[in-house]
């Protein structure tokens, strides 16, 4: 106990010391975040009237956000599967990474739920024994199962094996491997049960289609390994920990064929909707021509178009093995994937309303301050678990460092 | 784990770690926690506009709706009762009126007949204290009177926002939707607090103070009979409708959803909804579809009935008919 009271304490030092550039990205974040959780404030006394959202399209930008991050931090599995799976050495040096990334996105997706929420201050009716929790009728109640196991499972996991290390020991396999491997399904638990909130509501016809878990699932393992391509070379270049190009290259290939799962998919939804066009693709006449002059999501979704297609064409050619290309292609597939996957999901699904009306949807200023500020909050925690884990994994924090010698011959 | 020896760096010492504070770092140290504080407290000054009792300690440990007491529920009616005086100027009569034995209501709305004049919104307004900015503001009803085009009946080239200078016009026809009360509804089952459910008389009701305001039953109604609090509603004194009940139209707080209970307040003890007493066409029938002989059971038996989007499965207890 005192042992472990001694790592928190030294952890706590080592997140207060760092170079200027981390000072400044921390203090700019840092920032965003205050921002972000005054215009919450904002929110909360006058209601969610101060966002952009009416009684036709009832969900806005919190929800698009939410749904675009469950999937990626549901891609971390993308990292596990090769590591444990098919024991690919390499990507154990990155694995760990990916867990965190998991824990910092769905942090961000309860936070996104919870300034959704009309009443916050109520949100204990959600947990027995305060509340009365409508399982397993309502995928609501299983969605919050599933997201915080998989926030339990991924602290536990990168929690303990990073203690070992700082302890010098070596992990007890019984203690992880069975969670690594529940984790494996549980990411995609929780990507698929997301999808089932929309899925399963047939009175939403641009929802109520089986293709939408697939594609879920397909665009969840491009933004979340392209993430994380990006997040290992800046972890490479700003910090003492070395990362190879074999991990990279998995992640590569993985973005590659799920790229072209993904639009796929989406080719033949956009098949159905527009060969033999019925009543029901009017959500989809909406996103891509507009309808009865309505257009206002009609310039996001051709640039996601755009983007995702960019971000193919240079995964499938031999400019993908460029690093510089690579990285065009992931930041165009995660732009691409985040308009088409939040605000080209969950808009259209309102509009037209079910009676056939069609009102607009924008995010307002301040809803957009809350949304930065939840994203802003995400990248502290993610860069502050990395200021940590990163002397753990290398070895610069360790609990004896005078044994340092004896553990490094074992 | 690997140990890749390119990512074995030299351990830092115990006293490199354990940097002794100077005086200078711990100067250094106390200035950002201040600055980091004082923004804290500029980031969270809006909550110093909440009203007080806005969140209450009696809220947050009031039960679910089902569970109460009757005698916490008598607290807690005599409490909203205080408070919506204090905040509107009206003290409302706020009961908790209870289904009947035997009874399960259903509507019926005759297409051939209705103009289209949208009374029926508005009584619905005046009956239950939906919020609105002015008197033409008719947003929370929750009656939307569509406009159709003669030839079909295709909602998609529907208009809710129709305002010729006379009503019924040529070519159109007229179709007012609210709660379709459904048998098989969705909106209850995907509720994760349950907080709106089907009472025994089959009518959809929403506890307001149960509700934690996520939205999903707006997401999965096929109607859009819902509509939620964006804001505290806004209502004058004469706008008030004093005889209220809890699960029906009493004053909604902010931030929780709201629909059609039929009037329960007042179809419970045996009155018509608002919306059929002002129709002036009498295009509206409603009666307990569990008695043989009533209006609406002669109407289901006899006239050609047609059920709003049958195809997704709600099996509404609200039924469109025509005259021929």
């Amino acid at each position: 106990m005192r042992d472990y009271l001694t790592f928190l304490f030294r952890v706590w030092r080592l997140s207060w010391q760092g170079s200027v550039k981390y000072y400044a990205w921390m203090t700019a974040l840092t920032v965003l975040v205050l921002v972000g959780l005054h215009a919450w404030a904002r929110q909360f006394v006058d209601g969610l009237e101060v966002t952009g959202m009416t009684n036709q399209v009832s969900w806005g930008a919190y929800i698009a956000n939410f749904t675009f991050l469950v999937g990626v931090a549901a891609a971390a599995v993308m990292l596990v599967i090769p590591a444990y799976v098919y024991r690919k050495e390499h990507m154990h040096a990155v694995v760990i990474f990916g867990e965190l990334l998991a824990i910092a996105v769905i942090v961000m997706c309860l936070l996104f739920v919870m300034v959704d929420l009309g009443r916050p201050d109520r949100f204990h009716h959600m947990i027995p024994p305060f509340g009365v929790f409508n399982f397993p009728s309502s995928i609501l109640s299983w969605d919050v199962i599933v997201l915080n196991g998989y926030l339990l499972l991924n602290l536990h996991i990168a929690g303990y094996l990073l203690y070992c290390r700082y302890r010098g020991r070596q992990p007890t396999r019984r203690f992880y491997i069975p969670f690594v491997f529940l984790s494996i399904a549980w990411a995609v638990s929780i990507h698929t049960v997301t999808a089932f909130l929309y899925v399963g509501l047939a009175g939403r016809s641009y929802w109520h289609h089986p293709l939408v878990p697939a594609r879920f699932l397909a665009s969840a393992f491009v933004a979340g390994p392209a993430l994380m391509i990006l997040a290992f070379q800046i972890i490479h270049r700003t910090t003492k920990y070395f990362i190879g190009a074999q991990p990279i290259t998995t992640l590569r290939m993985i973005m590659t064929v799920a790229m072209i799962i993904n639009m796929f998919l989406l080719f033949s939804e956009l098949f159905t909707e527009f060969y033999s066009p019925t009543q029901h693709a009017a959500a989809a006449h909406y996103l891509y021509f507009g309808l009865h002059g309505h257009q206002g999501l009609v310039p996001w979704i051709w640039t996601a178009m755009g983007l995702d297609a960019i971000g193919l064409v240079l995964l499938i050619t031999p400019a993908g093995r460029r690093m510089l290309w690579l990285n065009v292609a992931c930041v165009t597939c995660f732009v691409g994937i985040w308009i088409e996957k939040g605000m080209g999901l969950i808009i259209p699904g309102f509009v037209p309303s079910p009676l056939g009306q069609i009102v607009e949807y924008l995010p307002t200023r301040n809803e957009t301050l809350v949304c930065l500020g939840i994203w802003a909050l995400g990248a502290l925690m993610f860069t502050w678990m990395l200021r940590v884990a990163i002397p753990i994994m290398n070895g610069s924090l360790r609990a004896n460092p005078e044994l340092v010698t004896i553990t490094k011959s074992t | 784990m690997n140990n890749d020896p390119q990512n074995v760096a030299s351990p830092k010492t115990i006293e490199q770690v354990y940097r002794p504070i100077t005086r200078r770092t711990f100067l250094k140290g106390a200035a950002a926690s201040m600055v980091g504080v004082a923004g804290l407290m500029a980031a969270l000054k809006p909550l110093l506009e909440l009203e007080s009792g806005s969140v209450t300690l009696d809220e947050l440990l009031q039960r679910h709706y089902r569970e109460l007491k009757p005698e916490d529920l008598q607290r807690i009616l005599a409490s909203l009762a205080a408070r919506a005086e204090q905040e509107y100027g009206v003290r409302p009569n706020l009961r908790d009126v209870k289904p009947m034995a035997g009874v399960e209501f259903g509507y019926a709305l005759n297409l051939s007949r209705c103009i289209g004049c949208r009374k029926c919104a508005h009584a619905c307004l005046a009956e239950n204290n939906q919020s609105r900015d002015d008197e033409d503001d008719i947003e929370m009803s929750y009656i939307r009177v569509l406009e159709l085009n003669q030839g079909a009946i295709n909602l998609e080239t529907s208009t809710a926002y129709f305002d010729p200078e006379t009503v019924p016009q040529p070519d159109k026809y007229y179709m007012p939707v609210q709660c379709q009360q459904c048998r098989e509804s969705p909106c209850t089952k995907v509720c994760p607090v349950q907080a709106t459910w089907q009472e025994a008389d089959g009518i959809v009701v929403v506890d307001y103070n149960w509700c934690i305001g996520c939205r999903y039953c707006m997401a999965a109604c096929p109607y859009d009979a819902r509509r939620f609090n964006y804001k505290k509603p806004t209502l004058k004194p004469e706008q008030i409708n004093p005889n209220q009940s809890y699960l029906s139209n009493r004053i909604r707080p902010k931030g929780v959803v709201e629909k059609c209970t039929f009037c329960l307040h007042r179809t419970r003890e045996g009155k018509y909804p608002a919306c059929l007493e002002v129709c002036p066409t009498g295009a509206r029938v409603f009666g307990n579809l569990l008695d043989p002989n009533s209006e609406i059971n002669y109407i289901l038996n006899h006239k050609r009935v047609y059920i709003l989007k049958e195809d997704v499965g709600t099996q509404p207890r609200f039924y469109y008919f025509f005259d021929k």
